[in-house]
């Protein structure tokens, strides 16, 4: 594991006073360097902000906090309110990470502990190869094959049996909260599965013999030792699974609907922030229209910072864990 | 000291730069545009906008660098976004299928002066349904029956209004599920502005515009969304470009026209649109609800747009005189493409736009 | 006895769950399948060599290809990884190596808000800072709206894997007199490199595939690549525009185009961790 040959000038006894001091130019440098990009990223957050809110003015201006709380879309009239869009984005993100969580979780589980070592790297490049596949041909696939399926005989048995259940109402279009639910979870498994699969294989081989030797069974030694150990990185990889969810724009705009309403149910087609934003900002015209679309984007950017705040606050005792040693 | 041979990371970051900045400098060959030192004849041009004339443009323009060696590169971004584009500067010209507003006008013109609309070609929008043993052209519909649909005030495919007009047609006894597009686009604008032709009520509550406010039902994203959505969901009822229905065989229906027939969608029926209406000098025309008897009624031209007064002489030249080809020789490629081809009257106003084209007060091309 | 059977029923647990997993791992496998197969069934009659190395061709004319679409998918990615590597790496060592509780939680919550913000929208911000003063579209305002995207995926995967690193490795490096930034450029970064290959490999197939940042900064050229400053093409692009158009030819390339994308990430994907993985021990 160890690659790195050690300097030996620095590392002489005593020390070559200059070599040393050299060392610590260089690790300054490097320190600061590492702390210059992280703030460019910092940076270019910010700036996107400002350059949003720059933007985002005049419909600020015009329709204050009732841009959150009204239903109405009209760019004829030019009135403008988020609720359904946000609406649509929280739960389609839900419904999504909901069906994603547990099937990239028990994925990772199964690619790194369970299968044989000849089928691990093809399946970890197949699952990765389906986040290549460009939005778009997700959102044609979804809306020619998927929602069809959806519709029928999903949406039906559900609303012939269910429908009483102001979740599962009104007429099975396919489109709607449900079938963008399940593109995002499709979209998003990947990097999460990803991530997990990644962390999981890092946790020391010690952690898992002693769970074991204590007389645990296989799902035991994962849920209790392997888990718990990277947590974060768990969280990490659901939180970046996430943030993919909440801004997706063409698959879900495909399969959604399109509507603009608040609507209980699955079945309703519905929009999401990131599908109004991406449908009609190509072809929006006047400061007002154009600021309200920007103004989504910025709801959108405090939803995910709630979003966030709320992960963070649930895992807040795991705080930055290094390896414990070999 | 870490020998950089041996590390792997640093080994591929290196690999990347390298194939990187390989490629970044073969890929600026001939330089910028504004380079004074190509040769007169390599002219880039540069224009964007909407997305239903471009099938037409990409071969006009193929064709054409094959004739002159100028390279017109069109991309379709969507007309309000040709629209924004040649306001703001970036591109050479603009294309637009709904008429520039006064406030968009008026901010073009205070940046770069004024500003023209050629018209190049027309199309329609065919409405699409789905409606098992009634195939294509059998559904005959009216302005005003069209507009209480989409304004959901006829809900059933039964209602008596329907009815009416299909004496010997089956229709059920079903809730129409009206598809509207869900992206902002000339074809919507095309639609929106027949419709508030034939109904005051379409008018006074929906309007005319690119993007609407929909009553209902679902909004399916481009003509791909929308004929989507009509091909799955039975009992359904769509607009679409002509273009799009004829390829992907959709049944479409028959509409009343200004005149009192009933005219299916085709290049025929486009073209005769253009003569029922009266043209003005600026050709900011709509041609929906033509009076002509055999016309269309829902059809639009599609203009290119470009500024009076050109920044720079060989670009200026080059653009209006790839425009002059456009409306004359570029129309024979227009009929095979499912586009209709500008009729005479058209193309004489629209020779008078292209020749008040100027550089520093001189017309760029004479006759 | 009683003992017996608890640990039976634990170990029946534990089967049954890791059988679930399994079927997981299939149902992902499956719906792959069933997209790739799609995406192949529909475009195969333009998959061919012809395709890779033609000019795209107006509709109507048979034949053609995307050859400078491919190209240019090429440079922008090579583009935004020039930018994006350096920053998103060095952004992941600082918040694994050396910062703070407090700035760490900052920069980390930075990142994951930036991985949340629409790809549009990215792209309105780089029009807003690069297209519109330019007055041109421009390959570099693509590079640079993808590189955006990319940062945060690379910084985030980097710190989580440099951070599963073991103390004892620091330490042991430590003790030899190394300095920080050889040991962790030349211990830690190797040790965690298939973590962060993977993150980069995500980073690099998400942006591959982006469609919605390039219509606000490629614009798009039918006339390849024309340099840094102008146009250019791309597959998600040339993918987008041709899949909802009208025409079935286009329609079809459309979809040969995207199985191709997925096949070059993949192509990138293998290579880059054989050589990653023939170097670590």
């Amino acid at each position: 594991m160890n690659k790195c040959k050690p300097d030996r000038s620095a590392a002489a006894a005593g020390g070559d006073i200059m070599s040393a001091a050299r060392a610590r130019v260089g690790d300054t440098i490097f320190t600061r360097l590492t702390l210059f990009f992280s703030i460019l990223m910092v940076a270019i957050l910010v700036a996107l902000l400002i350059a949003l809110g720059i933007d985002a003015w005049p419909a600020i201006q015009k329709f204050g906090l009732s841009f959150i709380t009204s239903v109405e879309w009209d760019p004829v009239n030019e009135v403008f309110g988020a609720l359904p869009a946000i609406y649509g984005t929280l739960l389609s993100s839900a419904i999504g990470l909901i069906i994603a969580v547990p099937i990239s979780l028990g994925s990772a589980i199964f690619l790194s502990e369970l299968a044989p070592e000849w089928m691990r790297r093809p399946c970890s490049f197949l699952i990765e190869m389906l986040a290549a596949i460009p939005s778009v041909i997700i959102g044609l696939w979804g809306l020619y094959v998927m929602v069809p399926f959806i519709r029928n005989p999903i949406e039906i048995w559900l609303g012939s049996n269910l429908g009483f259940l102001p979740l599962f109402s009104g007429p099975p279009f396919g489109v709607g909260f449900l079938s963008a639910g399940i593109i995002l979870a499709i979209m998003v498994i990947p990097i999460i599965t990803a991530v997990s699969r990644e962390v999981i294989v890092a946790v020391p081989l010690t952690q898992r013999e002693a769970m074991l030797a204590l007389g645990a069974t296989r799902w035991e030694m994962i849920t209790r030792a392997v888990l718990p150990y990277c947590r974060s990185g768990l969280v990490g990889g659901v939180i970046l699974g996430l943030g993919r969810a909440l801004g997706e724009t063409m698959a879900v705009t495909m399969v959604i609907g399109n509507a603009y309403a608040l609507s209980p149910s699955l079945f309703s087609p519905g929009a999401t922030i990131a599908s109004k934003v991406a449908s009609e900002f190509n072809e929006a015209s006047g400061d007002l229209y154009i600021g309200s679309l920007i103004e989504l984007a910025l709801v959108l950017f405090a939803i995910t910072l709630l979003v966030n705040i709320i992960a963070r606050l649930l895992v807040w005792r795991t705080v930055s864990v290094r390896g414990t040693g070999e | 000291m870490i020998k950089w041979s041996k590390n792997w990371f640093a080994g591929t970051v290196a690999a990347i730069l390298t194939a990187a900045v390989a490629f970044a400098g073969c890929a600026a060959p001939s330089g910028s545009p504004a380079a004074s030192t190509s040769p007169a004849k390599s002219i880039n041009l540069n224009g964007a906008g909407a997305t239903f004339p471009a099938p037409l443009y990409t071969k006009w323009f193929d064709e054409y660098n094959k004739l002159t060696g100028v390279k017109v590169n069109y991309q379709p971004i969507g007309s309000g976004g040709g629209i924004s584009q040649i306001t703001e500067g970036t591109v050479d010209f603009g294309a637009t299928d709904g008429i520039m507003t006064d406030a968009e006008t008026a901010k073009a013109e205070s940046k770069n002066g004024p500003i023209l609309h050629i018209p190049m070609t027309s199309g329609s929008v065919a409405v699409i349904y789905n409606l098992s043993g009634i195939s294509t052209g059998q559904l005959k519909l009216t302005g005003d029956v069209l507009a209480n649909i989409y304004l959901k005030k006829i809900t059933k495919w039964n209602d008596p209004a329907i009815t009416s007009i299909n004496p010997g047609l089956k229709l059920p006894d079903a809730a129409i599920a009206v598809v509207f597009r869900s992206d902002g686009s000339g074809t919507t604008y095309i639609f929106t502005n027949y419709l508030c032709k034939v109904s005051s009520d379409f008018k006074s509550s929906i309007g005319n515009a690119k993007a609407v406010k929909w009553p209902g039902d679902i909004g399916g994203q481009g003509n791909a969304g929308v004929a989507g959505q009509v091909q799955q969901i039975p009992n359904s009822i769509g607009y679409v470009e002509l273009a799009y229905a004829e390829q992907n065989k959709l049944a479409w229906a028959s509409l009343k026209n200004a005149a009192g027939n009933f005219v299916e969608p085709s290049l025929a029926a486009t073209t005769k649109a253009a003569e029922g209406i009266s043209l003005p000098d600026d050709m900011k025309v709509m041609l929906t609800n033509s009076s002509n008897a055999e016309a269309y009624p829902i059809v639009g031209f599609t203009w290119i747009l470009v500024y009076v007064n050109q920044k720079d002489k060989d670009k200026g030249e080059a653009l209006a005189k790839m425009l002059w080809w456009a409306i004359h020789d570029g129309q024979k490629y227009t009929e095979p493409l499912t586009y209709a081809s500008l009729a005479g009257s058209t193309v004489t106003k629209a020779e008078n736009a292209i020749l008040s084209i100027k550089y520093q007060g001189q017309p760029l091309i004479t006759r | 006895m009683k003992e017996r059977s608890g640990y039976f029923r634990r170990k029946q647990f534990s089967r049954l769950m890791l059988v679930l997993c399994g079927i997981a791992t299939a149902f992902v496998i499956l719906v792959l399948i069933l997209i790739l197969g799609y995406t192949l069934v529909n475009g195969i009659s333009y998959l061919s060599l012809d395709f890779i190395t033609q000019p795209s061709k107006p509709v109507g004319e048979v034949g053609g290809g995307m050859r400078d679409d491919i190209y240019g998918t090429f440079i922008l990615v090579g583009l935004a990884s020039l930018i994006a590597l350096p920053v998103g790496m060095m952004t992941g060592i600082f918040l694994a190596e050396f910062a703070g509780p407090k700035a760490a939680s900052a920069i980390r919550f930075a990142a994951d808000i930036l991985a949340g913000v629409p790809s549009i929208i990215v792209g309105v911000f780089a029009y807003a800072i690069l297209v519109r003063p330019m007055h041109t579209y421009s390959a570099l305002s693509a590079g640079v709206a993808l590189a955006i995207i990319m940062i945060p995926v690379v910084a985030r995967t980097a710190e989580e894997s440099l951070r599963l690193v073991p103390n004892s490795q620091r330490e042991a490096a430590l003790a030899l007199g190394i300095s920080r930034w050889r040991i962790t450029l030349g211990v830690i970064v190797p040790g965690a490199v298939t973590g962060i290959v993977t993150g980069i490999m995500l980073a690099v197939a998400r942006i591959a595939g982006e469609t919605a940042p390039l219509i606000f900064t490629a614009l798009g050229s039918a006339f390849g690549v024309q340099g840094l400053t102008q146009p250019i093409g791309a597959l998600p692009l040339q993918i987008y525009r041709y899949a909802l158009s009208p025409y079935k030819d286009w329609q079809q390339q459309a979809w040969a185009a995207a199985f191709l994308l997925v096949i070059l990430v993949l192509g990138i994907n293998v290579v880059v961790r054989l050589v990653s993985s023939r170097r670590k021990k």
